[in-house]
């Protein structure tokens, strides 16, 4: 089906209907531009100056160059803006929260935890960007935009998403199992019991880190039960003692608990690494077939293993689970651009971080996934990129992380709330109801505070 | 004149202990907002004895304070008082007291790859794998697993349910069998025709892309050469074994009348050594210490030796005068007169066990973190992960003061009447 001519005209008349759209709003910021002149595209404004200092997670391996050369870009527009990028790396949650504690807050920071961010906002920290939600509007879905939206009042940017509904699987695996990317929950779990006969586990889970088994449960939630269970959950409007979560727990069991099918058994997923979940999986002879990871799973492959593009891994969507509900929607992740005070600089600097050109620079070197639909999906490197990166672009339903959305002690501390208990799950994938109240008396401790 | 000299010490002792200590102890009595309308008296401390993990990380406290300072103690004077009859014993201390000089940090990813549950990686598990394939070793076929139902698990090994009689044909499909794992030589399987007299049959890979038909020997199946099929009468007494042939097939030749069963014996399916999950929640705790032992004991040792070259010899030399064995003067003697220095390194340990953090970080993987937890370092998550509850993180902090003090106090006792 996939690659049909059919399909293959459709999206290209799609693209060029996408392309005429794009020169249409260009000619339209064209005839609008002397009454916004900051965003309409190559103009210098050296009116603004000034300093912004920015703490970014982004260090030298992960992206700093990147995010320098989308300054760069906007000291094209902005000459007299010095924009001051800091690297302050994994640890900017910690970071951040002294800094604030202690007074100095940067002007901006990226910040990857909806909880961190709400926190800010009830704190009273953090300066509403509603200037900005005229370029925002124009860049993106409501549901995007909507992921900024804290106490009723735009706060945050999405400006670096990643796509967390993927499956990435091992070709020459599958190739020699015989099987092709499964599009259904249960095809999915056939698919594996055929793999697992063909002498490679199926499933190649990173159990020493929280988030992976947190992200393959809320995709399971997502695909199942759809967004707006889903973003009840999130918020503890539904408690995790509901039968909902039951159902998704078990269906999570029929993955954790065939442990014969995962590489290394029970005792070796609990101490794989994200990232040696990967290698295990894109490893020659593989030690399974496939992994369940977001978009970043390419860079690791890239960097760690020898498998090549299409001949050696793929991705495939996570397969829906109940016919219908939001099929389309996708779990984000995503890097939102914040501000602590409020100049001419910053926002100038946030309107750019808005726009398609800002999206572009990165988006070209890869490993970058937008919501900014006009930006063309063309600027991205390779196809592999392209498949994971442009449902972003077309997503009309988006839902956060749910383990970043819930405050960070229940929903991103390692060892601990959510992270901890699924590791426990891990251990004890039949003890559904037993995790379930584990769960509801963690969150209801950490929603108290 | 006093001012003057004192002034800056005293200066920099307020700004960098006194406030600070101050400040963590009010704090602890402030919610996870800060000091705005977020009074909670002594809530963080209730958290302290009613959270699972603080719970875990007090008992595994008191674990680590019972084991480590005996357990150091005791090998620094062990190895103190050998060391002083060893030649190159230089060498030999140096070697001991060498992981004081690596940082706590370096140690723990060290001990982390040593304590690999994959004895490909894992040194410890690696010589585990070597002493278990001493007694037995790994099978062929470990991976594999039957096709069909009518092949059941029979003393570790596989047996065919369905009885057999003179003229019979057995069909052993075996699944789970990753294409490099095949013996080298295998070629597609062959069913054989039945001969009245013998029992024949077939083991092969019962995999073609796609699954196949389980059961059914199909083209693009291949037999497994090399497997040792036992045959077995109706008491479950081996009869006769054969071995397959690069097609897969055996045969049983003149079989007498009878009922029989056909299988595969255990030692083809015998599993590898897997290695210990030193790592896992189970074994962390007993990993944690076996490493910061090993960090700790030489630098008891080298306190301990100094302490043994300070002593008077002409005792010990009155001692074994007095007919007193080397146990006896080891018991008697040493001891008692090392009894402060001793002391010295026990305090020290409690102290430093009080507040052991970086290990656990760098050694113990997160699935084991909670399992893991000590107070130090429930403390960091506390106040700088899980969203920065900067109050029971200031309540830890005070209780792992509270819980230092008695032993600062005895310490300072003693420096009082030393001098």
């Amino acid at each position: 089906m996939r690659g049909s001519p059919k399909v293959r005209n459709r999206v290209v008349r799609m693209a060029a209907v996408a392309g005429f759209m794009a020169a249409l709003v260009a000619v339209a910021a064209g005839c609008g531009g002397s009454s916004k002149p900051s965003e309409s595209t190559g103009a210098t404004t050296s009116s603004v100056s000034g300093n912004v200092t920015f703490d970014g997670i982004w260090t030298s391996s992960t992206g700093q160059k990147q995010f320098q050369q989308v300054i760069d870009g906007f000291n094209k527009q902005y000459p007299n803006v010095h924009v001051q990028y800091k690297p302050v790396g994994n640890s900017l949650p910690t970071v951040l929260s002294t800094a604030v504690a202690g007074g100095h807050p940067p002007d901006m920071a990226d910040i990857a935890q909806p909880g961190t961010i709400q926190q800010f906002v009830t704190q009273g920290k953090l300066k509403p960007i509603t200037y900005a939600s005229s370029v925002i509007d124009q860049n993106f879905a409501p549901a995007w935009e909507h992921l900024g939206v804290f106490n009723g009042k735009l706060y945050a940017l999405p400006f670096k998403a990643a796509n967390k509904s993927l499956v990435w699987y091992n070709v020459p695996a599958f190739k020699a199992a015989g099987v092709k990317s499964p599009t259904t929950f249960d095809q999915l779990l056939s698919d594996a019991k055929t793999i697992k006969a063909s002498g490679t586990p199926a499933y190649s889970i990173g159990g020493a880190e929280g988030w992976t088994l947190t992200d393959m449960f809320e995709n399971i939630y997502l695909r199942t039960f759809g967004t707006a269970k889903y973003q009840a959950l999130s918020e503890h409007k539904i408690k995790w003692t509901d039968p909902s979560v039951a159902t998704a727990l078990t269906s999570m069991g029929k993955i954790l608990g065939d442990t014969s099918n995962v590489a290394g058994g029970t005792s070796g997923a609990l101490q794989y690494s994200f990232n040696q979940s990967v290698t295990n999986a894109f490893a020659t002879p593989p030690k399974a077939a496939m992994v369940f990871e977001a978009d970043f799973v390419g860079g690791v492959i890239a960097s760690s293993t020898k498998a090549k593009p299409s001949t050696g891994f793929n991705t495939f969507v996570w397969p829906q689970i109940t016919p219908g509900a939001d099929a389309s929607a996708v779990e984000v992740a995503a890097d939102m651009m914040v501000a602590f005070h409020d100049t001419p600089a910053i926002e100038a600097f946030v309107k750019y971080l808005a726009t398609p050109e800002a999206a572009a620079i990165w988006a070209k070197s890869g490993g970058f996934g937008t919501g900014n639909h006009n930006m063309s999906a063309g600027v991205y490197p390779d196809p592999i990129t392209k498949a994971t990166e442009a449902p972003l672009l077309t997503a009309k339903a988006v839902v956060f992380d749910m383990s970043d959305n819930q405050p960070p002690a229940f929903g991103s501390t390692a060892g601990q709330g959510e992270w901890g208990l699924f590791q426990k799950f891990l251990q004890n994938p039949k003890d559904v109801a037993g995790i379930q109240q584990q769960l509801e008396s963690a969150a209801t401790s950490a929603y108290k505070k | 004149m006093v001012a003057v000299f004192l002034g800056p010490a005293l200066l920099m002792l307020c700004v960098w202990m006194v406030y600070p200590a101050v400040y963590t102890i009010v704090r602890s009595f402030f919610g996870q907002t800060g000091f705005l309308g977020s009074w909670v008296g002594i809530d963080n401390y209730k958290t302290l004895f009613t959270d699972s993990t603080l719970k875990t990380a007090i008992k595994n406290n008191a674990i680590w304070v019972a084991v480590v300072p005996a357990f150091v103690s005791a090998i620094g004077l062990i190895f103190a008082v050998l060391m002083e009859r060893v030649r190159w014993s230089v060498a030999f201390k140096t070697a001991v007291f060498l992981p004081m000089a690596i940082s706590a940090f370096a140690t723990g990813v060290t001990w982390r790859i040593l304590y690999d549950q994959d004895p490909n990686l894992g040194a410890i598990n690696a010589l585990g794998r070597v002493a278990h394939d001493a007694v037995s070793s790994p099978g062929v076929l470990s991976t594999a697993s039957p096709s069909t139902p009518s092949l059941q698990p029979y003393h570790g090994g596989l047996l065919l349910k369905t009885p057999l009689h003179p003229g019979g044909v057995a069909l052993l499909g075996l699944t789970g069998i990753a294409p490099q794992d095949m013996p080298s030589g295998a070629k597609q399987a062959v069913q054989p025709a039945p001969k009245p007299r013998d029992v024949g049959g077939v083991v092969w890979r019962d995999f073609k892309p796609g699954g196949g038909r389980p059961g059914v020997v199909e083209q693009g199946e291949d037999g497994i050469p090399g497997v040792t099929v036992e045959l077995r009468d109706s008491s479950g007494k081996v009869v006769q074994t054969a071995k397959t042939d690069s097609s897969g097939t055996f045969d049983f030749t003149d079989v007498p009348a009878g009922t029989y069963n056909a299988g595969v014996g255990a030692s083809t399916f015998a599993k590898p050594f897997g290695g210990y999950s030193w790592l896992g929640p189970s074994l962390i705790t007993p990993s944690l210490l076996i490493a910061y032992i090993w960090i700790w004991a030489g630098f008891s040792m080298v306190v301990i030796a100094a302490g043994l070259s300070a002593m008077p010899r002409d005792v010990l030399e009155a001692a074994r005068t007095d007919g007193a064995g080397e146990w006896q003067v080891f018991r008697r003697v040493t001891v008692p007169l090392l009894a402060p220095v001793l002391s010295v390194v026990f305090i020290t340990m409690v102290i430093n066990v009080l507040k052991v953090f970086d290990i656990v970080y760098a050694l113990a993987p997160e699935s084991s973190q909670s399992a893991a937890n000590l107070l130090a370092f429930a403390m960091y998550t506390k106040a700088f992960q899980g969203g920065g509850n900067f109050g029971v993180g200031s309540a830890i902090a005070v209780f792992i003061f509270l819980l230092v003090i008695p032993v600062l106090a005895l310490n300072v006792r003693r420096f009082k009447r030393d001098v």
